[in-house]
């Protein structure tokens, strides 16, 4: 069977959907593979390179479509007529011939029509159900990812001065401060990026379970004091509560006044993208800041943002460029083509086409077959990719869940018996104060103190240290020998001379004994040479 | 030089070592500073009976040089011959010492003369002898009977009396009562002999039957509560002879053992009280039977284990007190350098209670000639745990028993614990399937990623020794 491998005609598009590397895999699963002559040339792929992975180069578009039983594209097949051919490019398919391309049906409903017209069964790229069997298949995670990687680039470019700090002879360089909204594949890709230059990152996401991926990432996580679950069904946001936005948007205010770059990924899907960065906050940044904004092509995430164009409103430049992972696309289309390569596998069977719809895979991205429109696929249970809490992070919350239960009855009563204690406190030294003699306050004034000077010094002792420090206090406390030596000094004979001096001996061992050892211990203490 | 000097002198000379010893303690915060902090010690000590000498009132040189001679050529003789693995021993008799010295500090000040004082000052007095001499009664007991056990020459088991809390309290009730007694006996003169020794016989019966309730592994927090006692009548002797050095100096060693003691507590996620009451794992050891783990054991030989330690490139050792009972620190102390040769990253991870003693292990591995900068807390290495290819656990067991955090019905649940599953692979050094001091399974050997080496810690780290040295 002929695969083709047509040039992207939308304005810009640079990716190509299969490289010398994936036509390599595709003839090795028995396939004849058909490259457009000039097709990879916007990424510095040449036919002749593609010559050698064994595909044939075709000049005529008309019959590289007609003769194919498969197309892979990048777009969607575009219509209108754009480009040099003057007819569509759903008009070139041969009927009942398998498409593989992303095809975004929500917002192309005559496209899929016109597809089931052509009786073309095809796979949509971007509709690819994220479960784990289907991870090598994501297109749209692998896109993400670069987007996230060039809209730190995109930002860096328009941005006029340093990601990083230094400190040079000519004076201090403050490191940017980049804010990340949205913690999905592009946001955190945009972390690591920005981290990499030297920024400093702070993210956002509403969905709690991307806290410690942020944090993994390097950046500081943003929390809002609202309580609300974000994540909705396959780890995709999901649209939230009026105090819950409400919370969101006086934190993005409070950050556009300090930070020097705002990064957006703010996608529902099937939905306008959230309007999170209002007229006023960008007016708000500081001039020279740069707002990068991922979910142009649906709309923006920012107020200011034109699809497609760089803008600048009051110094603040505003980046709305829609065809990022088009900007590395020698990575793109590597990363693309394997994708569609591992999709293209999952239908291959017996060197046939074989759409088995029991697949939830291929049911899932498959938005035309057979003539009909086979789109929205039935509801899969879909699991969340989006990290199931990893066994460390249960073991805390039950670690957590534990000391809690352990301290529910402990915690009230430990306050209430600190009062008790400092009330008992204050009443006993009111009674001493009250019967006791001057000489005794004095010396009781110095136990006092003593026992808070001890408390303090001992806390700052190393656990490593703990057996030294006892057997120190052990020597130290030998200072009771002074108590028999007060004894020693009346007649020899005298009971108390004799039991002073006894007292005298065992404390001195102790005072000899408890030195000499610390010291042997304290000897063997040696740091890796 | 006149008697108001020297007495002025000696004061100096008090505050002098008082500002001593309180430096030497603080430089024991760190390795780095911790020899000088010893230092500082000594030269507070001998501070302070230069300055006791010199008092007008001193006058017993002979009978101090007497005194003063022996017992350092004892103490010196006692901590050049003492083994490492028998620290606790000697710190438990050392604090036996002390009680003992407190005891006859009082009964001496009791029958000496004293300085004529106020009616309330002589009961103040009195009451300071009492106190001071049960103190002292009290930590000589417990602290004999503390060395008997870690000596092994008695059993390390608890020794649960029936109603023992209320023979405690008997004892506590009658201590009162002879107290009664000896004041009203000692208000024509010091005629109050028999009550004190009455007292000492009671208050020492308590001492022993406390410590004789706690268990083996609850040694650490029963030796730094005597540690605390010790310091307590050091103190109560200052009280009684008016003397701020020993306040000080018995405050500082008292606050030292509280906090040791609550360490060693919050490292067992145990109340004081609970330990002081005694008898742990007696009473609520039924719960884990509930939860008992089972499954299939992988079992790994020493060449296995020799060519995963070759393979990993961070190791963590967990050691345990079976470590120093098999005496096997030098060998891994050859293993742990023959690691590093290969440019492996070897650290040690100590628990709280790891040991006999606070810091314990700290001092076995320090013997064994290992550096201290690779040997870290359980709060430290905690957090690296997931990075950690290899985990070695070698003699211990409840230390790293998941339980504590999984299982609410455990014995030892909220116990901080070494969290080792959560490295790469977990290899664990045992002698036989047998449960921990807890008396509790640990499924920490059920776990997919956990290896047991079986056999004598020793010959194990010996035979690893010898193959990584091929």
């Amino acid at each position: 069977m002929r695969i083709a491998i047509p040039k992207e005609i939308h304005q810009g598009e640079k990716r190509v959907a299969a490289t010398p590397q994936t036509v390599l895999r595709l003839c090795k699963m028995g396939f004849e593979v058909a490259v457009q002559a000039g097709a990879g040339l916007n990424t510095d792929l040449t036919d002749s390179a593609y010559q050698e992975a064994g595909a044939t180069i075709v000049e005529d578009v008309k019959s590289l479509w007609s003769s194919a039983g498969v197309v892979l594209k990048v777009r969607p097949p575009q219509t209108g007529g754009i480009g040099t051919l003057g007819v569509d490019e759903t008009e070139l398919f041969a009927p009942g011939s398998l498409l593989i391309s992303f095809v975004w049906p929500t917002q192309n409903r005559d496209l899929l029509e016109k597809l089931a017209a052509k009786r073309i069964t095809a796979l949509a790229m971007d509709c690819v159900p994220r479960i784990t069997r289907a991870q090598k298949m994501d297109a749209l995670s692998a896109m993400a990812n670069i987007a996230g990687y060039r809209s730190v680039i995109e930002a860096a470019q328009h941005f006029p001065r340093f990601f990083t700090g230094q400190m040079t002879a000519a004076g201090k360089i403050d490191p940017a401060k980049v804010l990340v909204i949205g913690a999905g594949v592009a946001g955190l890709a945009a972390i690591g990026a920005a981290r990499a230059l030297g920024a400093i990152v702070r993210a956002f996401d509403p969905r709690a379970a991307t806290r410690d991926q942020v944090k993994s990432m390097g950046a500081e996580y943003l929390e809002l004091n609202v309580q609300e679950e974000a994540e909705g069904k396959g780890g995709y946001a999901k649209e939230m509560s009026d105090s819950f936005l409400k919370a969101e948007m006086a934190l993005f205010a409070a950050q556009a006044m300090e930070v020097d770059v705002i990064i957006t990924t703010a996608l529902i899907p099937g939905k306008p993208a959230p309007k999170l960065i209002t007229a006023g906050m960008v007016e708000s940044m500081k001039p020279g800041s740069v707002i990068v904004d991922l979910a142009a092509e649906q709309g923006g995430n920012c107020a200011m943002t034109r699809p497609g164009e760089v803008v600048s409103h009051k110094g603040v430049t505003i980046v709305g460029y829609t065809d990022l992972p088009s900007r590395v696309a020698s990575l793109s289309s590597q990363l693309y083509g394997a994708t569609v390569a591992a999709l293209l596998e999952e239908v291959w069977k017996d060197n046939a086409i074989s759409i088995d719809e029991k697949d939830p895979v291929v049911r899932g991205a498959m938005v035309t077959h057979d003539g009909r429109i086979t789109w929205p696929p039935p509801p899969l249970p879909i699991p969340t990719p989006v990290a199931p809490p990893e066994p460390g992070v249960a073991a805390n919350t039950t670690k957590a869940d534990l000391s809690a239960q352990i301290g529910n009855g402990a915690a009230p009563a430990s306050a209430s018996s600190l009062w008790i204690w400092i009330l008992l406190s204050v009443l006993l030294c009111l009674g001493i104060a009250r019967i006791a003699p001057p000489s005794f306050l004095s010396h009781f004034t110095v136990f006092v103190l003593a026992c808070f000077v001890g408390w303090q010094v001992i806390w700052n002792v190393k656990p490593a240290l703990h057996t030294p420090l006892m057997s120190v206090t052990n020597a130290i406390s030998g200072i009771i020998l002074i108590g028999g030596m007060l004894q020693v000094s009346g007649p020899p004979t005298s009971a108390a001379a004799i039991l002073g001096a006894i007292a005298v001996l065992i404390a001195t061992i102790n005072v000899a004994g408890g030195f000499l050892v610390t010291q042997r211990m304290l000897a063997m203490f040696r740091r890796n040479a | 030089m006149t008697d108001v000097m020297r007495e002025s002198l000696s004061n100096i000379g008090y505050i002098a070592s008082g500002v001593l010893f309180i430096l030497s303690l603080a430089g024991l915060s760190k390795q780095e500073s911790a020899r000088r902090g010893n230092a500082l010690g000594i030269a507070g000590m001998l501070i302070a009976l230069l300055a006791t000498a010199m008092r007008p009132d001193f006058s017993g040189y002979g009978l101090l040089m007497a005194a003063l001679v022996p017992g350092a050529i004892i103490g010196g003789i006692l901590a050049r011959r003492v083994q490492m693995t028998s620290m606790p021993q000697l710190v438990a008799i050392l604090h036996s010492f002390v009680g003992a010295a407190a005891v006859l500090v009082g009964l001496a000040t009791y029958l000496g003369q004293s300085k004529p004082m106020s009616a309330a000052e002589h009961n103040i007095h009195l009451g300071e002898i009492f106190i001071g001499i049960c103190i002292g009664a009290v930590t000589f007991t417990g602290s004999v009977i503390a060395f008997a056990k870690l000596q092994g020459t008695m059993s390390g088991k608890p020794l649960i009396l029936p109603a023992r809390h209320l023979i405690n309290l008997m004892m506590l009730i009658i201590t009162v009562g002879i107290g009664v007694w000896f004041f009203r006996s000692s208000e024509g003169g010091a005629n109050g002999l028999w009550p004190l020794i009455f007292a000492i016989v009671i208050t020492g019966i308590l001492g022993a039957h406390s410590v004789m309730a706690i268990g083996g592994a609850d040694m650490p927090v029963v030796v730094s509560m005597l540690n605390s006692y010790s310091g307590w009548a050091a103190a109560a002797a200052g009280f009684m002879l008016e003397n701020d050095l020993l306040i000080i100096t018995g405050a500082l060693v008292g606050s030292s053992g509280a906090i040791l003691s609550l360490i060693m507590c919050r490292g067992m996620n145990r109340s004081l009280v609970s330990v002081i009451l005694g008898g742990f794992g007696t009473a609520e050891g039924t719960a884990s039977t509930a939860t008992a783990a089972q499954g299939e054991v992988r079992s790994i030989d020493v060449a296995g284990a020799a060519d995963q330690l070759r393979q990993a490139k961070n190791v963590v050792i967990v050691p345990g007190y079976g470590l120093a009972v098999a005496q096997a620190q030098h060998a891994l102390s050859d293993v742990v350098r023959s690691l590093q040769s290969r440019g492996v990253i070897v650290r040690f991870a100590i628990h709280p209670v790891a040991g006999r003693l606070p810091g314990h292990m700290n001092v076995l591995l320090a013997e064994a000639d290992i550096p201290y900068d690779i040997v870290l807390e359980m709060e430290e290495i905690n957090e690296d745990m997931p990075e950690t290819d290899l985990v070695l656990v070698i003699g211990a067991n409840d230390i790293v028993n998941p339980s504590a955090y999984e299982d609410p019905n455990s014995p030892i649940a909220g116990m901080p614990v070494i969290e080792v599953w959560k490295a790469g692979t977990v290899i664990v050094m045992k002698r036989g399937m047998a449960s921990g001091y807890a008396g509790i399974d640990n499924p920490l050997f059920f776990r997919p990623n956990t290896l047991l080496l079986f056999g004598d810690a020793k010959k194990t780290v010996e035979g690893l020794r010898n193959a990584l040295s091929q």
